[in-house]
């Protein structure tokens, strides 16, 4: 967090309204996005109780099981959750278009699936029970359908890509919300879904504090899931399932199953609700302009992936191997970076931060020589000079590379930082994005009285070593790893 | 009876006392700077009676009675048989030769059994085990244990099992979350490793107190979970030096009740006069104005470790701590919330050591309103 995010929560709480944290949303959201809404049975490891799942906000699907301890009806629960999610992937995966023209080009999805969870836990919802899944086996003694097999290598997929800061395949609602507007209360409490709803979207004629206090209680606002209030356990949902249990006559079972089934969806549905308002509160927020680029990116992946599924790809290990751990952490740490900085490029909120701690200034263009050249290697090249007056505390020093956001990351190089009364005076040397003639581009380099922006923060990273290949990973990381092919143990699994 | 104690059943009143247990002890540790919290905590008083005495809704300690089910279902399937589970697990995963061991039962013997007499008992076993040289491993099963909590003695009577093994006492706990692939829930295991680090604590001060050493008592804490999906139980050994660590220093950092007793009137009484029904009876007020005499010191996360949470939010709305403890350090030295809203927006002058922090604020505060002023 930030002096920026800060303020923005003591002025939130201070006027008792939502206080907005980025200019623009930096969250691709889908036309059609999927939502669950997941619950568990309380004291099992992740052993699904219900989820309400679709994209249609009037019509949910509603899947409940009939025994939420049967291996049998988790597998039920897994194989009808498959029907819902497996049949928008495949739907997605069948439209593609070529990436460009030429005989190069590959072929893309034309819109990739996107699932939303209300919370954090969700997501770790999504994980395990796709870990619950995947290594199972489609024939032997242990047979499963194959789309429950698959559901659970498409379920860890997705989780895995919500690790990626610049995700957009499966996200959380209340962390969604979190990116855009800050409230009046703490992060933790931010956590509840209906508490941060609350602030957003509170109630019709509800001021604010009625609205929280409200949110809190989990009689009127049963909690996001996938946990369920243990009140209601207590009152309802343990004498349901022991009905349940001792029902001796079909009639008598289907009976207790449309009570639980009831009392489920009341449950579920105030967070199906919110989880689409909050959906909708997003879309009026104006989309930042390096959102689609990272969807394209997004969607390459899943097609991908898609093609590794189709090929009838292993689904993965249990654990990475060492090889498989650096890739990822490597690319955590570059998708991270490379979203850091487009973010700070493309919200003039976002480069405030910078701009507090130094790592970026705003100003006034005092100063221009946009015909300079300097000697290169074999003719002279153009190296304009552009001379910047900041009130801004800057930390930048002479040497360092700088770069534009409004002229997509034009580099330069500071030549002097020099006090001044109110100030700072910086004289900065253009290096790219000038055009190869005698002058500069139209549009290039800033004009006399310009205000502009230059950060230290850069989205271009450069791998200096390529990744060894499988078979020549190093005794550091335990050498080659041995072959992650699915075992009959772990199909045997017992889920007790 | 010590005037410190006599003082302390003042505070209580009729209430019966409430019993620390690791829990309390570890969230109490978690912020020690709370005087309403060590004053209360030591007086025994229950705080979620004093809540809900104030209107407060709590959700701190509820669990799911299927959750509480299960776990105790899987706690009975470690220790049936004289802990037959258990004891393949010690010699499997930990890799404890253990032939053939004793088992001390140390549960209550009825419901007239005094927490006093138990302690004893558990005393008495413990230090017979640890003067003997027999090679034999023990397993005693829910001792009582004593700890010195600003300065005053506190029982906590744990839902574990002590082994001991050659020379060496090993705390085992029984935990009902997964170990999914060989990992755990961190912030469960965190829990479960900052409680364990309290009853080796405990199991140490008792052994120091007897004469015996103290460092028989291991700081690896065996923690027992169930597998993956099942309900099977596997064993790890977790290493609790750090969270002693932190414990010892922040015990000795909390202020010792007689000095929070001097800070707060002779005649103050958290007793909530109960009737026959088991209703209270005090004024609301009345008893907020006697909570509100002890200051508290309030952080978001007490609202998940502290039956109190909700009481000291309200009694803090308005000032910075309420909205988290990084905003807290973000505006340091300014108190309420809006004082910082007055300082950014430049209605107020800073005092003396708020200079740095407004001015940071005030910049803040000026980039804001230009780059929000294009969507407004």
């Amino acid at each position: 967090m930030t002096v920026l995010t800060s303020l923005a929560k003591a002025l939130a709480a201070y006027s008792m309204g939502p206080q907005r944290l980025t200019v623009f949303r930096h969250q691709y959201i889908s036309s059609k996005p999927i939502v669950i809404v997941p619950l568990t049975l309380a004291g099992e490891t992740n052993a699904p109780l219900a989820a309400m799942v679709g994209s249609d906000r009037a019509r949910p699907t509603l899947i409940v099981t009939r025994q939420p301890r049967e291996r049998a009806e988790r597998l039920q629960f897994a194989g009808r959750l498959a029907s819902e999610l497996l049949f928008p992937i495949e739907m997605a995966a069948q439209r593609t278009q070529p990436t460009g023209p030429g005989p190069n080009a590959r072929m893309r999805v034309v819109d990739a699936p996107q699932i939303w969870v209300p919370n954090p836990a969700g997501i770790e919802f999504v994980r395990t029970l796709g870990r619950m899944t995947r290594l199972r086996q489609i024939e032997g003694p242990w047979a499963v359908p194959k789309k429950v097999r698959d559901l659970g290598i498409w379920l860890t997929w997705f989780a895995e890509q919500a690790e990626f800061a610049d995700t957009g395949a499966l996200i959380a609602a209340t962390q969604a919300l979190a990116a855009v507007w800050a409230t009046g209360q703490s992060d933790l409490e931010d956590g509840n879904l209906a508490a941060q709803m609350a602030w957003l979207d509170p109630p019709e004629g509800m001021d604010v504090a009625s609205a929280v206090s409200r949110a809190e209680n989990p009689q009127l606002c049963p909690p996001a899931g996938p946990t369920t209030d243990p009140t209601f356990d207590r009152l309802f949902l343990e004498p349901a399932l022991r009905d349940l249990a001792s029902a001796r006559t079909p009639a008598a079972h289907s009976a207790v199953h449309r009570r639980l089934t009831a009392m489920l969806e009341e449950q579920m549905r105030p967070t199906w609700e919110l989880v689409w308002t909050a959906i909708d509160l997003l879309l009026e927020v104006t989309e930042a302009p390096r959102v689609p680029k990272r969807w394209e990116q997004q969607r390459d992946r899943f097609t991908s992936f898609h093609q590794y599924v189709a090929n009838g790809g292993n689904p993965q290990a249990k654990r990475d191997s060492a090889g498989r751990s650096a890739h990822r952490l490597a690319e955590l740490e570059q998708r991270m970076a490379a979203f850091e900085a487009q973010r700070a490029y493309d919200d003039p909120l976002v480069i405030a931060d910078y701009r507090l701690t130094g790592e970026a200034f705003a100003g006034q263009v005092v100063d221009v020589d946009a015909t300079r050249r300097v000697p290169g290697l074999r003719r002279s090249v153009l190296r304009p000079l552009v001379t910047v007056a900041t009130s801004d505390q800057v930390h930048l020093d002479v040497d360092q590379h700088v770069y534009d956001p409004a002229r997509n990351g034009q580099q330069a190089v500071i030549t002097s930082v020099n006090e001044t009364e109110d100030g700072w005076r910086i004289e900065l040397e253009l290096q790219n994005q000038m055009g190869g003639g005698q002058t500069a581009k139209p549009g290039s380099v800033p004009l006399l009285g310009e205000e502009v922006t230059y950060t230290s923060v850069t989205e271009t990273f450069v791998r200096r070593r390529p990744w060894p290949t499988r078979e020549e990973t190093p005794w550091t990381h335990g050498g080659p790893p041995p072959d992650s092919t699915p075992v009959v143990e772990d199909a045997a699994e017992d889920w007790s | 009876m010590s005037v410190v104690d006599e003082r302390l059943n003042a505070l209580r009143g009729a209430a019966p006392r409430k019993p620390h247990n690791a829990r309390t002890l570890a969230a109490l540790a978690a912020n020690p700077g709370c005087l309403r919290r060590t004053l209360l905590d030591a007086a025994g008083i229950d705080k979620g009676q004093i809540a809900q005495g104030l209107g407060v809704r709590i959700s701190i300690g509820q669990m799911s009675s299927i959750a509480i089910a299960r776990g105790k279902g899987f706690e009975a399937k470690v220790k049936a048989d004289g802990c037959a589970e258990l004891l393949r697990l010690l010699r499997e995963h930990i890799g404890l030769p253990v032939a053939e061991v004793h088992y001390h039962d140390l549960n209550p013997a009825d419901t007239d059994d005094r927490i006093t007499s138990r302690l004893r008992r558990s005393r008495h076993a413990l230090r017979v085990s640890a003067e003997s040289n027999e090679p034999t491993g023990t397993l005693f099963d829910h001792p009582i244990l004593q700890l010195t909590v600003n300065g005053v003695q506190v029982r906590i009577e744990p839902d574990l099992i002590a082994f001991k093994l050659g020379n060496q006492f090993f705390i085992v706990e029984v935990k009902s979350f997964a170990i999914l692939d060989g990992t755990a829930d961190s912030g469960k295991v965190a829990a479960a490793a900052q409680q364990s680090a309290v009853y080796v604590l405990a199991m140490r001060e008792m052994l120091q107190t007897a004469g015996l050493d103290p460092d028989m008592v291991s700081d690896q804490v065996v923690l027992v979970c169930p597998k993956d999906f099942s309900n099977h139980p596997v064993a790890e050994l977790l290493d609790v030096r750090k969270q002693l660590a932190t414990l010892k220093r922040q015990l000795d950092r909390m202020e010792s009740v007689e000095s929070v007793l001097r800070l707060v009137p002779p005649d103050l009484s958290f007793d909530l006069r109960l009737d026959d029904a088991g209703r209270p009876t005090r004024d609301p007020q009345e008893l907020a104005a006697a909570v509100f005499q002890v200051t508290a010191r309030y952080s978001p996360e007490c609202l998940g470790a502290c039956e109190l949470g909700g009481v000291c939010r309200s009694e803090a709305s308005g000032m910075v701590p309420v909205l988290g403890r990084v905003v807290r350090e973000d505006l340091g030295g300014i108190d309420s919330i809006k004082e910082a809203v007055e300082l950014a927006t430049g209605l107020r002058e800073p005092d003396a050591g708020q200079q740095q922090a407004s001015d940071l604020l005030r910049r803040a505060y000026g980039m804001r309103e230009a780059a929000l002023g294009a969507v407004r």
